[in-house]
């Protein structure tokens, strides 16, 4: 589960860390859209190489290599179920531009897997939660969403148990066939569901038990101000996602295969 | 047989977990490992099933190094029942619970009916049989983990916290039970904060701090040594406090088991 190792907040010293979590915020959704927006291999890549200089910037490299370590195997799952669909079920003419797609799919997740890893690596959960409330969201639905993001490494960290719980019972993950490969995981996710679920009633009660939501005008210690490097993050962002709705919309994106036969 | 050669682990996080751990537990021999939170009690028993592998040292069940085989084959040696229940349970029924690990071994039909019918009894669980184990309450739930192991009877058996959330009577049938596994060959180990339990089941233990060994040696002993067993975050049991009390009036100061005490009092009092 070391996939989950690039969504723990990492509390180190660096420019991006300091950055407004709005401003980051802004950022994150811009790249999603433009990444989803896509599905030729040339801007993914291009999305993919822009945002390793950030990843350096935030000195996260090795929590980043390690989640794009454990994504790998869905990584490969992606690529090897679009190539197959690609292949037996679309128009394509050539088995060269099936594999471009099928690239261009696995890149897809890796750059939205890349892209949110920098955020939660960056980005604690407190400012994140403070930076929603500064948004006017109502602050039952800030904390739902700070906990539900706290609760991820703990989350991890059970999974993990699991499986030695599973493995110690004979359970053995690698190897078999992809469908066996697949059932595998069901002694790993059921429990992990059931106690996640208890897991948020019993804390809904221990939260009602000790009045929480008593008081309807609350103040905080800290307060988020936009400084000069965050206004520059989000005009960045928007201008990547001008030029990318441009793009998308009139130019024809050329794919490796046409350029290298050319 | 366990042994353990110098074993040093670290977890990818850095944290250093076991320094230096040598050890030999033969077969039949009853542990109790004690020793405060985080001392690496856990971390410990998980590197006898090759679910962690030593970073310096070695590991040897039987003779064969842990890393050079998988957890799934020393599992079939070496069952490890963990703490909580919930990390394990996933099947509609008890009895597909129980079959799990039976059909990951691969053993044919007849006898995996066999083992759960087996383990079923052996547990006092027979009447769950088609129940959702998520049905059950939390000790019903722990014993289904247990049978679950036992079924498929490894020779090394080994208990993480074995007696929380169970009730006196459950408490003590678990005690008879561990005996009895224990009296029937097999090697058990728990991992435990209950001074009183062990003190009852009197094994040898080994007492841990900050990810070191830093006593093995039989119950009587290790219980009444208050300074060692302070160090490790263990308290005296009961019975021992009375008597390093009664120490001045010349009883003797390694009682730890209630039978005994009363035997010792009744001597002097009748006598």
């Amino acid at each position: 589960m070391s996939m989950f190792d690039g969504f723990k907040f990492r509390s180190v010293s660096s420019s991006i860390h300091q950055m407004d979590p709005r401003a980051k915020f802004v950022y994150v959704c811009v790249l999603f859209s433009v990444t989803v927006m896509f599905n030729n291999l040339i801007p993914l890549l291009i999305l993919f190489l822009i945002q390793v200089p950030l990843v350096l910037m935030a000195k996260v490299q090795k929590e980043w290599v390690r989640s794009m370590k454990g994504s790998a195997m869905f990584a490969v799952i992606i690529f090897a179920m679009n190539l197959l669909s690609l292949y037996f079920y679309s128009g394509y003419e050539t088995f060269g531009s099936v594999l471009e797609r099928s690239l261009a799919m696995t890149l897809r997740f890796i750059v939205l897997i890349q892209t949110f890893s920098i955020f939660f690596l960056t980005t604690s959960p407190d400012m994140l939660g403070l930076a929603l409330e500064q948004s006017r969201i109502p602050y039952e639905l800030c904390f739902a969403f700070t906990t539900a993001v706290r609760f991820v490494p703990v989350l991890a960290e059970e999974a993990q148990t699991i499986m030695d719980a599973q493995k110690a019972r004979g359970l053995e993950l690698e190897g078999g066939n992809f469908l066996k490969r697949i059932r595998n995981y069901i002694p790993i996710l059921i429990p992990l569901i059931v106690n996640a679920i208890r897991r948020s009633l019993e804390l809904a009660e221990t939260m009602e038990s000790r009045a929480w939501g008593a008081n309807k005008n609350r103040t905080n210690l800290y307060v988020l101000k936009m400084e000069r490097k965050d206004v520059l993050l989000i005009l960045i962002s928007l201008l990547i996602l001008a030029v990318s709705i441009y793009v998308s919309m009139y130019v024809q994106i050329p794919s490796i295969i046409q350029i290298l036969t050319s | 047989m366990i042994v353990m050669e110098d074993v040093y682990f670290s977890y990818p996080s850095g944290v250093e977990a076991l320094r230096e751990v040598n050890l030999k537990i033969e077969d039949g021999e009853f542990v109790a490992i004690m020793g405060q939170n985080g001392a690496g009690k856990t971390t410990l028993v998980k590197h006898i099933n090759g679910l962690l592998k030593p970073t310096k040292g070695r590991v040897l069940i039987d003779g064969v190094e842990t890393t050079k085989v998988s957890v799934a084959k020393l599992a079939r040696k070496v069952g490890l029942v963990f703490q909580n229940p919930d990390h394990q349970l996933f099947s509609e029924t008890v009895e597909e619970e129980i079959s799990f690990a039976l059909k990951n071994f691969g053993y044919d039909e007849k006898t995996i009916r066999e083992r759960v019918d087996w383990a079923l009894n052996l547990l006092d669980l027979k009447e769950y049989r088609k129940v959702s184990p998520f049905m059950l309450s939390g000790g019903e739930r722990k014993r289904v983990a247990l049978a679950s192991v036992l079924a498929w009877n490894p020779k090394i058996v080994i208990l993480d916290e074995p007696t929380i959330g169970q009730d006196h009577r459950q408490k003590e049938r678990l005690r008879q039970f561990i005996l009895q596994l224990n009296r029937q060959g097999k090697t058990v180990i728990i991992v435990t904060h209950d001074v009183e339990f062990v003190a009852e089941c009197d094994p040898k233990i080994m007492l841990m701090r900050q990810g070191r060994i830093i006593a093995i040696g039989g119950a009587k002993e290790i219980l009444t040594n208050e300074n060692l067993v302070n160090q490790a975050s263990v308290a005296l049991p009961e019975i021992a406090k009375i008597f390093k009390g009664l120490e001045d009036f010349g009883f003797p100061r390694n009682v730890i088991d209630v039978y005994e005490a009363a035997d010792v009092l009744y001597e002097r009092l009748g006598g």
